[in-house]
């Protein structure tokens, strides 16, 4: 890709010609605030939040502009912080301010900006309605939906339509009555979202949140235990309980994506049913037992019969590692090559 | 898959045939919507109205079991319209003659009549898929599991052949496979014909190797399949089984064949992390550890190789499966289990199997590779048959077929063809996803879909318990009526417990692949009270 240089705010640097100024500037570790914009998504600049001073051009929305050669960027002057802050206190206007409890606390754009521009309580205010108090959407079992915080940014929609072509949602109403709504305005559970946490993931306020917000204290590189598509993921473990998933952003298979199985799908792994203990089976009732006694029973049976009078399946749920012992276990050792797997089912 | 998940983005024309995609694979899905999207011609082939057919240019509602005659059909629209591929054919396959020849009887008027797909439209199928330069194939087990499976699949190769529609991005055969790692354990010999690698254990070479690596005498006679291993058991010829992380109790065809073969076995160990319903049939459980367990490598669909690492301790005394099998191994005096860790086992593994010759973890650590990669400077191959197919010319063969009825088709006593189906919020038997109280309220019940004249002229409304009956069982579900079936056609999942679905469907099995049938049986509906 073929580079330009640019300025910004008297700092140099250059960037793929294909990049717009907003991009630019974030990976320069330059700070321009901004709502709408998500790398994933087309660019809609509507919420006028990334505007910049760009040098015989006025003022510019780096969202949608392109870099060019030669380009001279201010990221902030009086006049920049006059025209942010009105859309900012616009988006405050009736915001839910429950910050500490919100699940987005610390990871929020809205305060990520608030911080940044430095709005006092009174500025904060000067537009506020009495606070918003439409009905929280918890009809998914795995996030709600509070329009309470919605800031109107559409990631969620274009997350939904762009991405994952499902059209769950869309912008409904207009003006103050605004919302993001389900075809017919009906809770998310009965329209055709798919559950898939895509907007969830993306959404960059407490809008759209896991009902679990706990966060997992380490993570760890797997791959989803559903289809066969194999997409990454990190599993989030607590103590010793996997918490969290999220799609792999590096790996080539999903590049992040997941389905609803694969992120929401891992609560069998502590379920209280698993198998904890081996069981055998003594007058007529699987009894639990240790593993010296169920291996050597097991042992003894299988040694009783005749090669051709025992059958092994393997899983196509286990390892490779697994199912190459398993395999080498049924020829090598009970002599047979009646070793077959779930392949055909 | 001969191609990629990510290549599906490259093609300007993807035929979907018998996969629910977007329920079944979802984020494969996406690639297939996104190409769509952007203006790719996709065509979906499928008796039921899938979520897929909202992003098609042609939807193609065949009866089940009739894909042969579809693609049969879609084939001579292109030899008449002279719209093949002549110098691939000349030049990477052979026998297109006497393909050539059985393509006549495939008329228009006979795939309609067949498959009840308006003629008109599947020669436009044929044209868009003929004409798009890069065209790529994917099918699931909508095209495999029939009784004549094998020759559903022979008749994609021809199409793609046909066309030069593989060995180049953008096209290519894709079975989308089922299972997180269906790949791997096919890969590492957990079938009855092969060892590890596909190195078939009737090729004295292949034996001679193992025996020399393992320190054993072999076996040169191949095993039982799956399914029959339940017939054996029947006539009393397989007394004992030892099972590894499967539910046969749900999944196999006609369950009930399945439970009497359990009972009768004189001895079933089952490993597992849950206690399945299979597992109640056991005379030893020995719990495993789940995949955020244990350390280890799956197989993707796409044939790559993907390590996964231990996230969290097994939960109770639960045990890596490896490490389990290794102590029964030595348990009865097997030598070689001496396993310190997966990676002990993945050296071993790879040394043997020459398309994973050139893995290892390190190699793996961070993205994973796709075999054949046979040595350790390899790239990994992420197209395959891109010069030659491996057959003994190199060549690929192209194979003359017949249209072949099903096994058990409708008639005045079971007038309604059941076929299976996936639901996105469940998994296989439900093992796993069952547990998750989340999912089970997204999708909390089996639901069989019945086209509403069919609903009509059987007194069934929607949200009615009714009982679906096969010649070798019968179910109680709940209907749903909806015109995603076509007329004659019902549908069921089979992901619960409470509905057995395959009760009711028909273990009759191709007689190459040995899958069933349960793509298509005969069934009659009554409602219940």
């Amino acid at each position: 890709m073929e580079k330009v240089k640019l300025t910004i705010d008297g700092l140099e640097i250059s960037a793929d010609k294909d990049k717009t100024i907003l991009q630019a500037a974030l990976e320069n570790d330059i700070y321009i605030p901004h709502l709408c914009y998500h790398p994933d998504l087309e660019k809609v600049a509507v919420c006028r939040v990334c505007m910049v001073d760009v040098a015989g051009r006025g003022l510019t929305i780096s969202c949608r502009a392109p870099v060019e050669e030669g380009l001279v960027v201010k990221t902030d002057s009086e006049e920049l912080k006059k025209v942010r802050k009105v859309p900012v206190q616009l988006l405050f206007a009736n915001h839910k301010t429950d910050c500490i409890t919100c699940g987005k606390n610390d990871d929020c754009e809205l305060q990520r900006i608030a911080k940044y521009l430095g709005l006092e309580a009174d500025e904060l205010n000067r537009l506020r309605f009495a606070e918003m108090d439409d009905p929280i959407d918890d009809s998914n079992p795995f996030f709600d939906r509070d329009p309470n915080k919605c800031v109107y940014c559409g990631i969620c929609i274009r997350t939904c339509s762009e991405l994952q072509n499902i059209n769950a949602i869309d912008f409904s109403n207009r003006g103050y009555s605004t919302r993001v709504s389900t075809f017919g305005g009906g809770p998310i559970v009965e329209s055709r979202c798919e559950s898939c946490g895509e907007c969830v993931v993306r959404c960059p306020v407490g809008a759209l949140l896991p009902k679990t917000t706990e966060q997992p204290a380490r993570e760890v590189k797997s791959v989803c235990t559903y289809c066969g598509v194999g997409c990454g993921i990190l599993l989030g473990v607590r103590g010793h309980k996997i918490v969290s998933v999220r799609g792999d952003g590096e790996n080539i298979v999903n590049r992040g994506s997941l389905c609803v199985k694969g992120r929401y799908g891992f609560g069998f792994i502590n379920s209280p049913e698993r198998l904890t203990k081996p069981l055998i089976r003594k007058n007529g009732e699987l009894v639990e037992a240790e593993w010296d006694e169920a291996l050597d029973f097991a042992a003894e049976k299988l040694k009783s019969c005749k090669s051709d009078e025992v059958a092994v399946f393997a899983s196509a749920k286990c390892t490779n590692e697994d199912n190459y012992v398993i395999q080498k276990f049924s020829r090598a050792v009970l002599g047979t090559n009646s070793v077959d797997h779930c392949a055909r089912l | 898959m001969t191609n990629s998940v990510a290549d599906i983005g490259e093609a300007s024309c993807i035929l979907a045939i018998g996969t629910n995609t977007t329920q079944a694979h979802p984020v494969l899905a996406l690639n297939v919507k996104r190409a769509a999207a952007k203006g790719a011609k996709l065509i979906v082939a499928n008796p039921k109205e899938i979520v897929l057919c909202e992003h098609a240019d042609i939807f193609l509602q065949h009866k089940p079991g009739t894909d042969v005659a579809l693609l049969m059909g879609m084939m001579k629209v292109i030899v008449d319209e002279n719209l093949q591929n002549d110098s691939f054919i000349n030049e990477r396959t052979e026998n297109f003659e006497e393909f050539k020849e059985s393509l006549k009887k495939f008329t228009l008027d006979y795939v309609e009549e067949i498959t009840g797909v308006p003629g008109e439209n599947a020669a436009e199928a044929a044209r868009m898929y003929a004409a798009a330069g890069t065209a790529s194939i994917l099918y699931a087990m909508g095209i495999t599991q029939h009784t004549h499976g094998t020759d559903n699949v022979l008749a994609i190769a021809n199409l793609a052949m046909l066309t030069g529609n593989i060995g180049k991005p953008g096209t290519g055969v894709n079975p989308l496979r089922g299972q997180n790692n269906v790949q791997g354990a096919c890969d590492m010999g957990g079938l009855p014909n092969v060892y590890p690698g596909y190195q078939r254990v009737d090729n004295p070479d292949a034996k001679a190797k193992f025996e020399k690596a393992w320190g054993v005498k072999l076996d040169d006679k191949i095993g039982l399949t799956h399914t029959v291993v339940f017939d054996k058991a029947l006539e009393g010829e397989i007394k004992a089984l030892y099972m590894v992380g499967e539910n046969p109790v749900l999944s196999e065809a006609d369950a009930g064949h399945t439970r009497k073969a359990m009972e009768k076995m004189d001895f079933i160990v089952v490993q597992d992390i849950f206690l399945t319903e299979s597992a109640k049939f056991a005379d030893v459980v020995l719990p495993g550890a789940s995949f955020a367990e244990k350390d280890g490598t799956v197989t993707n669909t796409e044939r790559r190789v993907q390590r996964t690492y231990k996230a969290i301790e097994p939960v109770g005394d639960a045990k890596p499966d490896w490490w389990i099998t290794s102590q029964l191994a030595k348990r009865m005096g097997g030598k070689g289990f001496d396993y310190n860790s997966p990676e002990d086992i993945f050296e071993e593994l790879s040394s043997l199997t020459p398309s994973y010759g050139g893995i290892s973890y390190e190699r793996i650590k961070e993205q994973g590779l796709q075999w054949p990669c046979p040595d350790s400077g390899h790239p990994g191959t992420p197209i395959l048959h891109s010069e030659k197919f491996p057959s003994a010319s190199g060549k690929g063969k192209f194979v003359p077929l017949e249209y072949r009825e099903s096994d058990e088709l409708p008639d005045d006593e079971y007038p309604l063809i059941l076929t299976t189906d996936r639901s996105l919020f469940h998994y296989h038997t439900s093992t796993m996803t069952r547990k998750v109280e989340g999912l089970n309220r997204l999708n909390s019940e089996e639901l069989l879909n019945i086209n509403p004249a069919d609903a009509e002229k059987y007194g069934i409304s929607d949200g009615d318990m009714v009982q679906a009956v096969s010649r070798r069982g019968e179910v109680n579900v709940k209907a749903k009526v909806t015109d995603i079936c076509p007329p004659g056609v019902v549908s069921m999942t089979f992901h619960f417990a409470e509905s057995p679905t395959n009760e009711l469907t028909n273990a009759a099995i191709d007689p190459v692949a040995k899958i069933p049938e349960t793509k298509v049986c005969a069934i009659k509906v009554q409602k219940v009270g």
